[in-house]
């Protein structure tokens, strides 16, 4: 019998695996393909204060071994979340997660507030990484100071775990990392997506309608790998680790070099049981070495 | 429309390509069992995994039985290319039926039917909806040059069809808004799939007469299941997944 689970903090999950923010949508899309309960949890799509529109089509290009998106926060807003989707969520036994966005440090301790009322939501990841919009996101997570003000004011407002998503488009991720901790997160998640650009030379125009947008799928893995490894070694708070993973052979890597946990974000496109299939190979791979607790092979590189 | 999604291996049954360079492909179970159903305008996502890319592609449903799913795909790209590559008896993983199909119609109503090049492909399996509905479908089918006989003959077999040709080598030499079938007064419904230039001249030339009409989009997709929302269609609700509201809707719901 292998102990695939793991803690963030306080916060207990069955297993490690959890998907990513913006490739789940809110879980039930997935229902006709696995049973949602064996997840360690699901991070819902980004949301935020008010509904938002997202950027013009097209929003997405395949490249090689990823993807770019600048679909840009699409969503209905965190009250018709609370209102509207909540009820459908809140009796799965598993740990339902919402990602949060804003433009402003106001707007995404408003959001928190609202989601601290709903008492089955143990956990926000804290999106100040997203690429794909003017204000707020990304410019917040890639400034040690913009990080830290965005936390400190969440962490007032959150009462449960606070995960904070970084970004890789800047010069030391583990800077950002050492200043969220400092401020109340209690963990990181990373990698977000890559800023990317891709040209359609026929049309001799960029394919995104934003010209650039966030690359991910297998391509950032190797990235990845090596930010999580890079953090798990500066912080103390638990590392979750995402980026390309498609198998539990890649989110091994992530485990070895420092992760607690993993999220599975562009695979769920590809085949939409894909995070089945990753705790399957964790638990079998357990099996085949003998390990009795997925813990043991947590940062051993 | 709300039929359970499944995720299946499917074996290629029998697999030509056309004449022109289409490819037509029978896929059954590869455990023998029954396929889920999947309603006119349907798609499948389909992982071509000889082909050097990442995301599944979704094509229509040229015909759905419980025993056999058939697909015309068109060689455009580096994915659809591929598939005539594949030989009887290889498998393909399989996620259907996804998305939003055609309207039926009320015995007796007539319906115009309007395929462009291979957006010809959703419509075989709409004919035969709408004949076991007792409607009376007819088909305009244009095409930049001859189009493959079989698929002509297989409609024809069904519903009276007409031909249009950009290069005058077969039937009308001229568009599809210029045939003179092409009267949407005459008609109950007008559904169409196709170029979306195409689409939108027929869907303005059918909004004078005040005649419903449904279009099938294509914007490209990751996923196919409105998770990723990434195939957005600017519409009066907003931008909505083509993949879950669609990739079929009435024209009286969107801002092209």
């Amino acid at each position: 019998m292998v102990n695939l689970g793991v803690k963030l903090g306080s916060l207990e999950l069955k297993n490690p695996v959890l998907t990513a923010s913006g490739t789940f949508g809110y879980g039930l899309e997935y229902a006709d393909f696995m049973n949602l309960e064996r997840l360690g949890g699901f991070i819902v799509k980004g949301t935020t204060l008010e509904p938002r529109q997202g950027n013009p089509y097209p929003r997405m290009a395949e490249t090689p071994s990823g993807m770019l998106n600048a679909v840009g926060l699409q969503n209905k807003g965190v009250e018709n979340f609370a209102t509207e989707t909540y009820p459908k969520l809140e009796a799965l036994d598993t740990e339902v997660m919402v990602n949060v966005s804003g433009a402003s440090v106001d707007q995404y301790v408003a959001t928190a507030e609202r989601l601290a009322e709903l008492p089955r939501i143990h956990a926000i990841e804290l999106n100040i990484s997203c690429p794909n919009v003017k204000q707020g996101g990304m410019a917040f997570g890639t400034t040690t100071d913009g990080a830290a003000q965005v936390v400190k004011a969440v962490r007032k407002a959150w009462p449960r775990h606070l995960m904070v998503k970084l970004s890789p488009n800047v010069t030391s991720i583990t800077d950002i990392a050492l200043a969220v901790e400092a401020a109340g997160a209690d963990s990181v998640s990373l990698i977000n997506t890559l800023l990317g650009m891709a040209v359609d030379v026929e049309r001799r125009k960029p394919v995104l309608s934003t010209i650039t947008g966030g690359l991910s799928g297998p391509a950032v893995r190797p990235v990845a790998v090596r930010m999580v490894w890079q953090v798990a070694k500066a912080v103390g708070i638990p590392v979750v680790g995402l980026g390309g993973i498609t198998d539990a052979r890649d989110a091994l890597e992530f485990i070895m070099a420092g992760a607690t946990a993993v999220q599975i974000g562009t695979a769920n496109f590809l085949d939409p049981a894909t995070c089945i299939k990753v705790i399957d190979g964790l638990e079998d791979y357990c099996q085949r070495h003998g390990v009795v607790d997925i813990a043991e092979l947590r940062g051993i590189i | 429309m709300n039929a359970k999604k499944e995720q299946l291996i499917l074996r290629i049954d029998r697999l030509a390509v056309l004449p022109s360079g289409w490819i037509h492909i029978v896929l059954v179970d590869a455990a023998g069992g029954q396929l889920p159903l999947c309603e006119p305008g349907q798609f499948v996502e389909v992982a071509v995994d000889r082909a050097p890319v990442l995301l599944n592609r979704p094509f229509s449903v040229y015909n759905s039985t419980v025993t056999a799913l058939e697909l015309l795909v068109a060689p455009i790209g580096r994915a659809s290319s591929k598939l005539g590559e594949y030989s009887v008896g290889d498998t393909l993983r399989v996620i259907m039926p996804l998305g939003h199909g055609f309207s039926t119609a009320p015995a007796g109503s007539k319906v115009l039917l309007i395929g462009g090049g291979v957006g010809i492909a959703p419509l075989f399996y709409q004919v035969l909806r709408l004949k076991e509905a007792g409607a009376h479908p007819t088909v305009i089918f244009g095409m930049r040059t001859t189009p493959d006989k079989w698929i002509c003959d297989r409609f024809a077999s069904e519903c009276p069809i007409y031909i249009c040709t950009d290069d005058g080598s077969e039937g009308f030499h001229g568009l599809v808004t210029q045939h003179p079938e092409f009267k949407c007064a005459d008609y109950d419904m007008v559904q169409i799939c196709g170029p979306k230039p195409m689409m939108r001249a027929c869907a303005k030339i059918a909004s004078e007469t005040d005649t419903p009409t449904e279009v099938s989009l294509e914007n490209h997709m990751a996923c196919g299941l409105g998770a990723c929302l990434c195939c957005v269609e600017d519409t009066a609700d907003g931008n909505v997944c083509v993949c879950k509201n669609g990739p079929v809707f009435n024209i009286k719901e969107l801002k092209w």
